[in-house]
């Protein structure tokens, strides 16, 4: 196992470089002009001579190969420059944020693979039930709803015409400290549109492959000796069923980050996800570096967990051979 | 089977609790001068705002048209926009046949952190804004500066290169303090978010994206405010910042006009409607042959139904314009107003040579009447303007292609094509007209888009800035504005009212006439340190 991490480590480092180099190739090649985008409105009344020499102090006209080695070689060293858009250290702008950017992602997966094995099983032990049928035409449907319009939609529901959940914001908009409480009720509703974003795909996959399992010989020999329907169901269908779903943990990640992106900005949570929105309009090439490598991060350390959790979940699996 | 069952009800019921303490902990507090803590007092405000500021940091530009709410400028501006002393006794003496401005300092006033606010800390302000390595996109706006000094701990004398008249309300700008931004970056130091002033409110916190809150500060030169607590939540959706007033989440909002109608009957709260120096127009560029004619550019302006653009695209949340002035500013001219008149503008057409067309489009000398007129797209109130005006261009015969393309796309079309922009500085006359109109300015940036180029015009402006008597600037503006009746390089269309709707447990609010801009510093809470509770 340790092998494997060393080795997925090794992996990343060229993975990261092309990404974060990607991006600035990428981000050169855009149309938008970190300029405009750094003066926001007030580029619509500047003069010329203000818009050259904002051009000159944000260095937007050096080459973004020189750009990506200076900020390369400082971000090794710990610093991760200066987000043009935000005015403030990048290091600064993402620790203010991640951690609320974590929480609403943790607990969104968390909840969207759990109750997605959960209902996956159930559609499963019954195919073509009542139950069933429903799971299944509500995973499709969900599949294909925008996730904003789950949002907005949400909102419009439990907070409009309910009344019983907060619209938005970490915390009770007229509230000046961040406690627990508050920042637990106001996650319901965002991290509940991101779950239900995020659970057909584990609904589906569960429910296929612990199906799958109940038609095979292992799982008929275990109701032959007379095993309990419940341990047939969890201890031996589940158990072969859920590996396609490690490998799908793996790919969702960076839809459930594309996914913040959406909610963070429909219910004004104070995360990451909205800042690369704004550093990736703005050319801001640190943050935008920054954020980008995070994501690449997370995407990685996804993958790897499904892969540990793969070889510990399936004995015929030895993870000295990944 | 029993105990599916029983793990199913635990289910339920604890689904049930958890629901029923959120709703305890967010349901808002009903019921107006309910006392003090609770979201119903008048003692604290939230107000939903559609973007928040990019910095927090005056030499960057926060704050620089004043109500800032965290700092206090030389000057200030009252309801009617009139200038007054703030952090100056009075207001400027003015010497050297207007070259010299000399603010003299209140006495007493100390930052928010204790630190007493000293000449030095005005200059130090005006010194950083004017350095070129300052990212300040408004530096030019203090072009006329020379040179700013101190003269003892309570005197500041601005040297200017050219008498300007509209000096002193550039003073307007807020005071930041020395001792803490003197050592960093203001580029990237922690000022931006940090931020420490002599205003009526401190900053408690900001939620970048989500909200920043604001409380009194005990010690305001001018007075403690009533409203010890200010929230300005940001939501960037108008129905969702609607949907959150609607729910008591927020106290007030920025609104559209068709959300702002659906409160309209609201016992518990009040619609205010601001008017504005926001204006809608089409540029008309001189170096187009179609646009750059003074007979199509007049008939253009007498097609246009302004009224039923007021009523129709804004529900009735508007003026018409008939300049870039509106009509509540001192400086309009009045009789500058020309209702539609299509008949005067095919004629106008028919005696400058533009014939129609068997399409019904006119043309001269083989050029077709025929233009391109750019909107941002993503703006529907922009869309609505363009349409309507190739709408009534048509029926005088101009054929006017309407397109939606983003600013990248527009910026270098400029030149030759029309775009549906939008302006409006509030303060002085100057400030507005001065870049939009001048032909040493054209094509600048965004500085007159449409290549202005009418002498009469740029005397009249170079007059306005540099005379000090009222009289004869009041006379320069005048002229102005009749000569953009003659040569309307721009087809004024509309001046949009900004809709704001707000709990009723304050009294007396009033609002200002507003820049384009409108958020923080604009609407009911342009002075809410002023603001007093309902008896």
């Amino acid at each position: 196992m340790a092998r494997l991490v060393a080795r997925r480590a090794l992996l990343a480092v060229p993975v990261l470089l092309v990404v974060t180099f990607g991006v600035f190739a990428i981000a050169a090649a855009s149309p938008f002009d970190p300029v405009k985008a750094y003066a926001g409105t007030a580029a619509l009344g500047a003069d010329q001579e203000t818009l050259d020499r904002l051009r000159d102090n944000l260095g937007v006209d050096r080459p973004f190969a020189v750009q990506w080695w200076e900020w390369l070689t400082s971000a090794v060293t710990g610093d991760l420059g200066q987000s043009s858009v935000l005015r403030q250290p990048v290091a600064d702008a993402i620790g203010e944020r991640i951690m609320w950017s974590t929480l609403l992602c943790a607990v969104a997966f968390a909840v969207a693979v759990l109750l997605g094995t959960l209902l996956g099983v159930l559609a499963a032990r019954r195919p073509g039930s009542l139950l069933d049928r429903t799971v299944t035409s509500l995973s499709y449907s969900l599949e294909a709803a925008p996730v904003f319009w789950l949002a907005l939609l949400a909102v419009w529901l439990f907070a409009l015409q309910l009344d019983v959940l907060p619209a938005g914001g970490l915390t009770d908009t007229g509230s000046e400290h961040v406690t627990a409480g508050q920042v637990t009720g106001h996650l319901i509703l965002p991290a509940g549109v991101l779950a239900v974003s995020q659970l057909p795909w584990f609904t589906l996959y569960v429910r296929q492959g612990v199906g799958d399992a109940l038609a095979e010989d292992p799982v008929r020999g275990a109701r032959a000796r007379g095993l309990g329907e419940r341990t047939v169901l969890l201890g031996h269908a589940l158990r072969s069923g859920l590996l396609p779903v490690l490998t799908l943990i793996g790919s969702r990640v960076p839809e459930l980050i594309t996914g913040a992106l959406l909610v963070e900005t429909v219910f004004s949570w104070p995360g990451i996800a909205a800042a690369t929105v704004e550093a990736a309009t703005a050319v801001d090439f640190p943050l935008l570096a920054a954020l980008t490598t995070l994501a690449t991060a997370a995407v990685l350390a996804g993958n790897l967990l499904a892969d540990l959790l793969y070889g510990l979940t399936d004995p015929r699996v030895k993870l000295s051979e990944m | 089977m029993t105990t599916r069952r029983i793990r199913r009800t635990t289910g339920a019921a604890t689904t049930a609790v958890a629901i029923a303490v959120v709703a305890a902990c967010s349901a808002p507090t009903g019921g107006t001068d309910a006392g003090a803590g609770g979201g119903g007092s008048a003692e604290s405000v939230v107000i939903g705002v559609p973007s928040e500021p990019d910095t927090l940091s005056p030499l960057l530009g926060y704050g620089k048209d004043g109500n800032s709410k965290i700092f206090d400028g030389l000057l200030a501006r009252d309801a009617d926009l009139r200038l007054k002393p703030a952090l100056a006794k009075a207001l400027p003496e003015i010497g050297d046949d207007g070259r010299t401005y000399t603010y003299t300092l209140r006495s007493g006033v100390t930052f928010s952190d204790g630190e007493p606010l000293t000449a030095e800390d005005v200059v130090h302000t005006y010194e950083t804004v004017l350095d070129d390595k300052t990212n300040n996109t408004a530096k030019s706006e203090l072009d006329a500066v020379e040179k700013v000094r101190a003269d003892g701990d309570d005197k500041v004398v601005f040297t200017l290169k050219y008498p300007y008249a509209a000096f002193a309300a550039r003073t307007v700008l807020p005071i930041v303090p020395e001792h803490l931004t003197a050592g960093q970056d203001p580029n990237t130091g922690s000022f931006n978010t940090e931020p420490v002033g002599t205003g009526p409110y401190v900053l408690t916190g900001w939620s970048k994206g989500e909200k920043l809150t604001f409380k009194a500060n005990p010690d305001y030169w001018d007075g403690a405010p009533k409203v010890k607590k200010l929230t300005m939540a940001v939501i960037a959706d108008d129905d969702v910042r609607a949907t959150r007033l609607r729910s008591g989440d927020l106290d007030g909002a920025t609104l559209p006009p068709n959300l702002a109608a659906t409160f309209k009957n609201d016992d518990g709260r009040t619609t205010y409607q601001a008017t504005t120096y926001d204006f809608r127009a089409v540029t008309l560029p001189t170096a187009n042959k179609v646009t750059g004619d003074t007979a199509v550019r007049r008939a253009l302006d007498l097609a246009v139904d302004r009224r039923a653009m007021v009523d129709k695209i804004l529900d009735g949340a508007g003026r018409p314009a008939y300049g870039p002035l509106p009509l509540d500013d001192p400086w309009y001219t009045k009789d500058v107003e020309r209702p539609q008149n299509l008949a005067e503008a095919q004629k106008i057409l028919d005696r400058d040579g533009w014939k129609a067309g068997k399409d019904g489009v006119r043309a001269k000398d083989g050029v077709r009447a025929a233009f391109t007129l750019y909107y941002p797209s993503g703006d529907k109130v922009r869309q609505d303007h363009a349409l309507a005006y190739a709408s009534d261009a048509k029926k005088a015969g101009i054929d006017v292609k309407v397109e939606g393309a983003t600013w990248e796309v527009i910026e270098p079309r400029m030149g030759e094509d029309a775009v549906l922009a939008g302006f409006g500085s509030t303060g002085d006359p100057d400030f507005g007209l001065y870049t939009l109109l001048h032909s040493s300015l054209a094509g600048d940036g965004f500085n007159n888009m449409a290549r202005y180029d009418n002498p009469a015009v740029d005397k009249a402006l170079d007059t306005g800035r540099r005379s000090q008597d009222p009289e004869d600037r009041k006379a320069a503006y005048d002229d102005l504005q009749r000569e953009l009746v003659k040569n309307p390089g721009y087809t004024f269309l509309t001046h949009i009212d900004h809709l704001y709707v707000l709990a009723d447990r304050w009294e007396g609010l009033t609002t200002q006439v507003e820049p384009h801009e409108h958020g923080f510093a604009s609407g009911p809470w342009w002075n809410a340190e002023d603001w007093q509770p309902k008896k």
